[in-house]
């Protein structure tokens, strides 16, 4: 199997299906072809349609929705939502809070990721088999929601960045793409590195991580997607309003709650947020995820694919 | 748990480190020696293993608050010893059945439409021959992936709302609009459907990425044997994906009681208790939302073992059936 990603992805879009002679091309097999791909266009069409129905809701006007007149298109085309929530501090701060998040817990995971698959990779190493037990053991086993509150709680990183950055930082699944794609590399590469006199730090950085360019770049977007879409540590061990990521933000506004409110200025009587403006919300949060989406795509497969082969 | 056998399948033996007869006997290697050459490779795991201690084992060992009093405030394992006395409570918990029951049912539901659905969705997909129509596919359809959950229950409460899409098909065909979010009976649909459209794409991969493996020969000695499309596909295509589907099937097994604990949590409601709430969030609730820590990590604490339980036996049932195991 070949282990580069980005080959991977290419081998994957190839085309998979063996090749037919004419002899297969029975009247009840073109038959099924032809539904087959309606069957998957209808697939595709039920997958889309939320998205598009949501996009549609954001520029529409509250009435057409509450009445139901709203699918695919907008009904009373407005930008005036848009303004409101990209008006609203709470909105931006949120936003910020969650780059913030992203960012920081991203870079600790890669190299907490990076240096511990980097020791697994090492087959003479004593004791390895144990360390990858230790890790592997967790995928199945966890101590469960109360006593990690607890812990999070007697450290005193509740309202602090380390409640949602540390608890997850390895992520054992990335842990083992990580691993298998250092076991793949030549170790002749290594072993003239450390005739040459580099220790093993100036290997790693110098000598594996620059040929680690793919499996670096597919484990930056792994922890940056799953930091950038968390809610639940921050839902969990903040209680400021200030410190919430925009998931948080946009999850009180689904739920109707109060801190959301202050969207909408002269309207905070409301306790039911408008559907357009939950939906444009909806739209500016899914928003960078969606436009890096078709290029990160293939290195996403690719590193799932990875992971699979060699678990 | 043995980890040699998680090792590529090219090197089935085991890791290559020094062979026996290389080994002379009065060289073996000891933990002191092995420090003093690898000293720089353990130092980088010093760090990773921390968090592992930390943030992975300390909560297992936590658990023991389960059989202890807990004071919020007071000693991270507790304060005094009380026995089972939380497991008692839990047992003669009539609210606990009820979420034990609707978690059996929400998680046979998703394994019923979750584990299947890719595989079908897979071999659909390769018998497609054009192939960007078929690239256009799997690209749409791994996109829910991506989506924060957050997202995805946003979505999911406007389409079930009222005056959303779900009713306004429900009204075109003449009946009369259904506040589905707040009904008790159809909690379980609207979860599972909305399971499936998230994951059905993304579950496809590693079928597809298996059905690349298989030889292409089988294919046309099948034929020349006089074997059709369906044949082909039962006698040659779904063989050669087993292997997967059986990996998928034991992981889809392990993860059956931690049924989409934020889901649940960010789409149920009051209304929905009667079907929605599971486990997960049953405990979220007496631990976070009333206090009660030593009953929620006693529940919590019964939720991981049968998890374990469960993936511990499929993998040995499946080990000893078909000879495919996780590890």
């Amino acid at each position: 199997m070949t282990t580069d990603p980005t080959r991977l992805a290419e081998k994957m879009a190839a085309p998979t299906a063996p090749k037919r002679t004419a002899l297969d091309d029975s009247r009840g097999y073109r038959a099924f072809r032809k539904v087959n791909a309606v069957v998957l266009l209808v697939v595709v069409a039920v997958t889309l349609y939320p998205f598009v129905n949501v996009v549609a809701q954001s520029f529409s006007d509250e009435q057409h929705i509450l009445a139901g007149r709203v699918n695919l298109l907008p009904r009373g085309f407005n930008l005036e939502t848009y303004k409101v929530v990209m008006s609203d501090s709470a909105f931006w701060n949120s936003y910020a809070n969650t780059v913030l998040y992203t960012v920081t817990a991203t870079a600790i995971s890669l190299v907490l990721t990076t240096t511990y698959a980097y020791v697994l990779s090492k087959h003479h190493l004593k004791g390895r088999g144990l360390l990858i037990g230790i890790s592997v053991f967790t995928m199945f086993f966890n101590g469960g929601l109360i006593p990690n509150y607890v812990l999070i709680s007697e450290l005193g990183m509740k309202n602090t960045l380390w409640a949602i950055v540390l608890p997850n930082a390895i992520s054992v699944f990335n842990l083992l793409v990580m691993k298998a794609f250092f076991e793949s590399l030549p170790k002749e590469l290594e072993e003239a590195a450390a005739i040459d006199g580099l220790n093993t730090y100036g290997i790693l950085l110098r000598v594996v991580l620059p040929l680690s360019k793919a499996v670096v770049a597919t484990m930056i977007l792994f922890y940056a997607v799953a930091n950038w879409n968390s809610w639940f540590s921050a839902f969990l061990y903040f209680d400021r309003s200030d410190l919430f990521p925009v998931t948080v933000y946009l999850r009180n506004m689904i739920s109707g709650a109060s801190t959301a409110t202050s969207v909408g200025g002269a309207q905070s009587d409301l306790t039911q947020i408008n559907s357009n403006i939950k939906a444009v919300t909806m739209v500016l949060t899914v928003l960078p995820i969606i436009a890096v989406y078709p290029f990160i795509q293939k290195y996403f497969v690719s590193g799932v694919m990875l992971g699979a082969v060699k678990q | 748990m043995s980890v040699d056998t998680r090792e590529p399948a090219t090197a089935p033996a085991g890791p290559p480190q020094a062979p026996p007869p290389k080994r002379p006997a009065g060289n073996r290697r000891t933990w002191r020696k092995a420090f003093s050459r690898d000293w720089q490779l353990y130092s980088l795991a010093l760090v990773p293993l921390l968090f592992f201690l930390v943030f992975r084992y300390l909560p297992m060992v936590g658990n023991v608050i389960a059989f202890r009093r807990f004071v919020p405030g007071g000693s991270l394992f507790g304060e005094s010893w009380v026995g089972l006395r939380y497991v008692n409570m839990f047992l003669d918990d009539p609210t606990f059945w009820q979420v034990f029951g609707n978690t059996l049912a929400l998680g046979t539901l998703t394994l019923l439409f979750c584990f299947p659905l890719p595989i079908v969705l897979a071999l659909l997909l390769n018998e497609v021959r054009t192939r960007y129509f078929k690239r256009f596919v799997q690209t749409v359809s791994y996109l829910p992936h991506f989506l924060s959950i957050v997202i995805v229950a946003g979505m999911l409460l406007q389409l079930v709302s009222v005056e959303g899409t779900v009713n306004q098909v429900v009204k075109a065909f003449g009946g009369s609009p259904i506040a589905f979010a707040q009904e008790p009976d159809w909690f379980r649909t609207i979860y599972v459907s909305s399971e499936v459209w998230q994951t059905v794409g993304w579950g496809t991969i590693l079928y597809l990425a298996a059905l690349t493996t298989i030889d292409n020969q089988l294919y046309e000695a099948a034929r020349i044997d006089g074997a059709g499309r369906w044949k082909q596909t039962w006698h040659i295509t779904l063989p050669g994906i087993r292997p997967t589907m059986i990996t998928l099937l034991i992981l889809n097994i392990g993860t059956f009681m931690a049924v989409g604990f934020e889901k649940v949590l960010l789409i149920y409601n009051p209304l929905t208790y009667p079907t929605a709430d599971v486990i997960s969030t049953y405990l979220y609730r007496v631990g976070m939302v009333s206090n009660n820590f030593s009953y929620a990590a006693a529940i919590g604490l019964f939720e991981s073992v049968i998890g374990l339980t469960l993936i511990l036996s499929a993998n040995a049932i499946s080990r000893r059936t078909v000879g495919t195991s996780l590890w």
